[in-house]
């Protein structure tokens, strides 16, 4: 019989069912429009002062594809987490089934996984359109994507046990994201930032995934080894899964 | 699902009728300063419905939450079938069915999909899952909604489809959290009645409710709460027994102030209680002593005799009516 975190996987599936289409209707649209904007105009000017080892609309979609990984998971470990403690109490109907809390973390990170990774693929689709893809090992991006997900649903989960208001829960995420978007290497290479900010981003889930990403898509080879990079997006897994077992317990167990 | 289709009557779990399937003692919960459940004792047993009984923080959903493993208690001493509730949560949950008080089904879902989903919580097969949300669509009569998402379904609607979902692991103890409150009458009689059913089938019922009528109609044994205490416990009729008159005289008066006609109705029947809009006048036979009132001057605008029930228990036990009129 299956483990019962699958059983909360498939509950996530069932609504996700639903909107499956609509969502990658937006991953598809997501990447065009920033690559028509940021990679082919601004490009223009970037690509003639030849900086950067390919062109700038290159450049920046391993990072864009990562970032897309980001801001799927923080939506989706976010607020309707919050939303199913306070006003829809899925979480107090999970709690009166033979459910544990890790098996409810689980199977929620389980659903984002397949639910980034499904984004990647699409967003894959428009790179290889744009002719952004230099290596076959671009397959493996999407699972890199779906790591850099969890990475950042974990701790958004903790996030959400704690807060009390939908307000709070927007303020908190565009906080992280924006800045996370702006510092991890997307755009710009992180040796560009003042050397006090560098080493917030080498922390970052973001630029670990962006760094892979652009491994994996471009062949370009990664700051520190691949390992390095897999494994501080594992800590981020496991400490956000730790912190949101301990959220989820305190929750649940008035 | 056996415990459904089946034919009624009979116990599919392997429990003797009677044995004790919970037991609280001087069991406590507190939140903070605030003390919900103040030491309580009782014994439910196996195949009985037993009710909770009492006004809006009583303490009876805190209660209903330690026994369905969800909310450990915070003294005494608490067992559900035999096991620990903390500390063997999970196993006791798996034999449980919970109807709480709110409605937490999801809304974005189909009628057909909560049950299925839910069901794969406890290790339920995919297949036997159709299969059972069918048999308790049918059951709660939403057969005809089972495609139709949860949202728009009404009140008593959604209240059916909670208890299905409570039904969906063929429970042995079955936890309701005021399945009717805020029902219209004609939802409520519908769950009530299926209520009924499963109690004939054998399976334990638990659960608060606001509605005298139907305390004393389904519950064979009750426990009165109030502040977070036990005041009385036992069957329906012997509490009214032991606590009241055999009937009751409602006296209405238009404009009189009440304490002064009630001090006018001293030694009439065995006592008399002053509620805001009503004088209570407790006596074996009500019909005899109308006369009598109005021998006294009074001119009360309405009239009722009718047999004394719980709530007229609860009001002699706590001094106040269940339900704030
Ligand atoms: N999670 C909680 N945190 C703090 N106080 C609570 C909590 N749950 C219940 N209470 C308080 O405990 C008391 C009993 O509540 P409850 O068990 O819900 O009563 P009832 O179900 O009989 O209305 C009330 O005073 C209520 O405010
Ligand atoms: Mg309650």
């Amino acid at each position: 019989m299956a483990h019962p975190s699958v059983a909360v996987l498939e509950y996530h599936l069932a609504g996700y069912r639903r909107v499956w289409l609509s969502t990658v209707a937006s991953s598809l649209a997501m990447p065009i429009l920033f690559f028509i904007g940021m990679g082919l105009a601004v490009g223009s000017f970037v690509d003639r002062g030849g900086a950067l080892p390919v062109p700038y609309l290159q450049y920046i979609a391993p990072g864009l594809i990562a970032f897309a990984g980001l801001q799927i998971a923080v939506g989706e470990g976010g607020f309707p987490v919050l939303t199913n403690f306070k006003w829809q109490k899925v979480y107090d109907s999970m709690a009166a089934a033979p459910l544990r809390v890790g098996d409810m973390i689980l199977g929620r990170l389980g659903y984002i996984a397949i639910r980034v990774m499904v984004a990647a693929i699409a967003f894959l689709v428009v790179m290889l359109a744009f002719g952004t893809v230099g290596s076959v090992l671009a397959v493996v991006t999407p699972v890199v994507v779906a790591l850099v997900g969890v990475a950042s649903a974990a701790p958004m989960f903790a996030l959400a046990a704690s807060v009390n208001s939908a307000n709070a829960m927007a303020v908190i995420s565009r906080i992280g994201v924006l800045p996370m978007m702006l510092f991890s290497g997307v755009f710009f290479p992180v040796e560009q930032l003042p050397a006090f900010v560098r080493p917030v981003a080498y922390v970052l889930p973001l630029w670990n995934g962006v760094e892979l990403c652009r491994a994996t898509t471009l062949a370009m080879t990664t700051t520190w080894p691949a390992f390095v990079h897999v494994a501080v997006l594992v800590a981020w897994a496991a400490g956000g899964f730790w912190l949101a077992w301990s959220r989820f317990r305190k929750r649940l167990g008035s | 699902m056996t415990g459904i289709s089946a034919t009624p009557a009979v116990h599919g779990h392997g429990l003797a009728t009677g044995e004790p399937v919970v037991r609280a003692r001087s069991l406590v919960k507190r939140f903070g300063d605030i003390t919900a459940v103040d030491g309580v004792d009782f014994t439910i047993r196996s195949g009985e419905a037993f009710g909770f009984l009492g006004r809006n923080g009583a303490g009876k959903t805190s209660t209903m939450r330690m026994i369905g493993c969800v909310s450990p208690p915070s003294d005494g001493r608490l067992t559900v079938l035999g096991m620990d509730p903390v500390r063997e949560g999970a196993s006791v949950r798996a034999r449980l069915g919970v109807c709480p008080q709110e409605d937490n089904l999801d809304l974005e879902l189909t009628a057909r999909q909560n049950l299925t989903t839910y069901a794969r919580y406890f290790r339920i097969t995919r297949a036997e899952a159709r299969r059972r949300a069918d048999d308790l669509l049918r059951f709660v009569q939403l057969d005809d909604r089972a495609a139709s998402k949860v949202e728009p379904l009404s009140g008593g609607m959604k209240r059916r489809l909670t208890i299905a979902r409570a039904l969906i692991n063929d429970p042995e103890i079955v936890l309701l959290d005021e399945p009717t409150t805020g029902l219209d009458p004609q939802a409520r009689h519908l769950v009530w009645e299926r209520l009924f059913q499963l109690k004939q089938r054998g399976i334990t019922l638990v659960l608060t409710t606001h509605y005298m009528e139907e305390a004393e109609q389904l519950c064979d044994r009750l426990v009165i709460m109030d502040g977070g205490r036990i005041v009385a416990q036992d069957a329906p009729r012997a509490l009214i027994d032991a606590h009241c008159t055999k009937e009751v005289v409602e006296l209405r008066f238009a404009a009189e102030d009440h304490e002064s006609c009630a001090d006018k109705l001293v030694g009439i029947g065995s006592h008399v209680e002053v509620l805001p809009d009503r004088l209570l006048l407790y006596t074996d036979d009500g019909d005899a002593i109308v006369p009598t009132v109005y021998e006294r001057g009074l001119r009360p605008s309405g009239v009722l005799v009718r047999r004394s029930g719980l709530e007229d228990v609860f009001l002699h036990l706590t001094g106040r009516t269940l339900v704030e009129a």
